[in-house]
Order: C-alpha cells, then sequence, then structure tokens
C-alpha cells in the first residue's frame, strides 16, 4: 500500500491533489471535511427536532390528532424507497472501489435518483396535495371550522402540522438538493472521472445521501407513529 | 474473512452481502417499528419508536456511510457532532421540564430555621 501511495505520488494518477502526503490522506481529508458539514446539518436539523420534542411535551393532545392526520402507509413506503436508495448509492460507490464499468456505476446511480424523486413523487402527490385539499395545511385555509372536535386543541393541531410541512418540507429540499448532485455524479462518471484509486466525490456525495435518509427514519416514527395508531389512541 | 478481499486502491471494500444484511434489517426494523404503533404500550410506544430508530441510524453510519471503517479522527468529529445535539436536546428539556416545579412556599426565608439548626 505505502508503495503503491510513493508510486502515485510521483505519477500523480487521476484526482490527486499536490498538497496531501498520499491518495489515503486525500480521501481521509476529505471524508472529514464532508463530516464536518454533515455535523452541522445535524445541528441544523436537530434544532427543529429540539423544537419539535419541546412543544410535543407541552401540546401532547394536539400533536397526536395532527399525527392521525398522515397516512401512515405513505410515511412506511416512503422510508423503504429511501432504505432502497441508500443500498443502491452503497452499490455505486462499491462499483467505483472495485474498478467495475462506468456503465455499472451509472447504472445504480440512476437507479438511486429513480427511488429519490419516487420519494419525493409519493411526498408531494399523495400527501401534500390532499392535505392541502383536506383543509390540514397551516395557514388561513386550516380546517378551523371543519373541525369542531379539535376543540381546544386545534391550535395545536395547527403547530404540529407546522413542524410536519417544515421538517419534511427541508428534508424534500435536501432530496432536490441531492438529486442534483446524484445528475454531476453521472456527468462525472460519463467522462470517465472516477476510478477504483479515485472515487472520493462518489464516497462523500454518498455520505450526504445517506445522511438525508438517517433524517427520514427519524421523522417517521416521530411524525408518523406518535402516541400511537392502535384503537382508542 | 481475509483481508480486503476485492482491494481496490485504498478505502475498505464492504462485502455485498453485509450491505444486503444491512438492507434487510432496516427494512423488518421499518416494519417492526410501524408495527410495533399499532400496540398499546402506553409510554413505551414512544421508547420503542426512538430507540429501533436508533438501531437504524446505526446501521446506516456504520455500514452504508462506512464509519466502521473510518479513520478515528473523523469518528471523534461525528461524536462530538452528537454529543452536542445531545447538549442542545438535554438544556432545552431541563428548562421546559423544570418550570413548574413548585418553589419552597416559603421563599428563602424558610431555610432560616435550617440555618439556625446548623450553626
Amino acid at each position: 500500500m505505502s508503495d503503491m501511495a510513493a508510486h502515485d505520488a510521483h505519477a500523480h494518477p487521476q484526482g490527486f491533489a499536490h498538497q496531501f502526503e498520499d491518495a489515503v490522506q486525500q480521501k481521509e481529508a476529505g471524508t472529514l471535511g464532508m463530516w464536518a458539514f454533515l455535523v452541522t446539518e445535524i445541528l441544523f436539523f436537530g434544532g427543529m427536532f429540539t423544537a419539535y420534542i419541546v412543544y410535543r411535551s407541552l401540546h401532547l393532545g394536539g400533536f397526536i390528532i395532527g399525527s392521525h392526520l398522515l397516512e401512515v402507509k405513505f410515511g412506511a413506503t416512503n422510508t423503504a424507497v429511501l432504505i432502497c436508495s441508500s443500498l443502491t448509492m452503497a452499490l455505486a460507490i462499491r462499483s467505483a472501489q472495485t474498478g467495475k464499468s462506468r456503465g455499472a456505476i451509472i447504472s445504480w446511480l440512476i437507479l438511486t435518483m429513480i427511488l429519490g424523486a419516487t420519494f419525493l413523487v409519493v411526498k408531494f402527490t399523495c400527501e401534500w396535495y390532499p392535505d392541502y385539499l383536506n383543509h390540514i395545511v397551516p395557514g388561513s385555509y386550516f380546517g378551523f371550522e371543519y373541525r369542531p372536535e379539535w376543540g381546544a386543541h386545534a391550535p395545536y393541531v395547527q403547530m404540529f402540522m407546522c413542524f410536519y410541512f417544515f421538517m419534511t418540507g427541508l428534508h424534500a429540499l435536501h432530496m432536490v438538493v441531492g438529486l442534483g448532485i446524484l445528475t454531476v455524479l453521472v456527468i462525472m462518471t460519463a467522462r470517465n472521472k472516477f476510478s477504483s484509486e479515485y472515487y472520493t466525490p462518489l464516497e462523500i456525495s454518498g455520505l450526504y445521501w445517506h445522511f438525508v435518509d438517517i433524517v427520514w427514519i427519524f421523522l417517521f416514527p416521530l411524525l408518523y407513529l406518535i402516541g400511537g395508531r392502535y384503537p382508542g389512541s | 474473512m481475509s483481508e480486503h478481499p476485492e482491494q481496490g486502491g485504498h478505502g475498505h471494500v464492504v462485502p455485498v452481502g453485509v450491505y444486503i444484511a444491512v438492507f434487510l434489517a432496516l427494512m423488518c426494523l421499518t416494519a417492526l417499528t410501524t408495527g410495533v404503533a399499532y400496540i398499546d404500550l402506553g409510554q413505551w410506544n414512544t421508547v420503542a419508536a426512538l430507540t429501533i430508530a436508533v438501531a437504524k441510524m446505526l446501521l446506516v453510519v456504520l455500514f452504508f456511510m462506512h464509519v466502521k471503517y473510518a479513520h478515528g479522527l473523523t469518528k471523534i468529529v461525528i461524536i462530538a457532532g452528537f454529543f452536542w445535539l445531545g447538549i442542545m436536546i438535554t438544556l432545552s428539556l431541563s428548562d421546559e421540564l423544570t418550570r413548574g416545579w413548585e418553589i419552597n412556599p416559603a421563599g428563602w426565608t424558610g431555610l432560616i430555621p435550617f440555618l439556625h439548626h446548623l450553626f
């Protein structure tokens, strides 16, 4: 390994930047830098999760009514879709690591994009648009007068829906950015930018994609399953 | 398993079998967390949901994100990130959850007999 790295340093292989000792150090620096960014993302989403936890503890009744307005089947389907997309992303990176053809890498990347787009289509057409029609989008059309059974909980049902739309909206925005990153990766792969020696852009974009998956792994139970779904809950 | 059976360049190559196993575990845990929500466990519903979510997160972080095979410095940065998230949540809750606590109805002067007893 060290022989190869020493050889690489002289040969200036694909993607190698001169300021690094060797390709291994370069890859570790890239990974560390991406994680530094992801830590800021953890705290960015963490602010919303903290606000959610605090207001849920204050207004549990309204939050449970709000949670029951969401369809578990769509949330669970989208969780499965994102887990599939994480697998295909991991396999795309593995194809590059093991020196598979450009076609193999691009196929896995495009499959990942299709799954990411599926998530967004389900979110928009099966959830957000019907939510709008059902008057559960916060704002002047929110269903206070249509849902007298909410009673005093109504303002906190609306608060829950604010959390729901901000958190899933921010998550969906990250998905859209992820699709843009994947498009760039497909172009870079097609231009032969990656090899088993150099695939750091694939690796750190994968970190981003998996991070967005993890955010959803927490959003699904917190938004859809809170307070339980059993009869009488 | 022998070291790096398919070592290409640098970086740990995770066997496809591990990825498939992690994927199946994540799918099973998703089914489990959905199913558990339909069973009345009282307070434990939330505990179960969050425990399963943390387990899923660890699977994704360790295997899909290759943190199991990462440099120690990267691991420290990640742990520090979650530690800071913990600080944010804990301190926010320590404020919010203790606001209803009863203050000694007699105020601090209620401590005077106790202080006389001490000295």
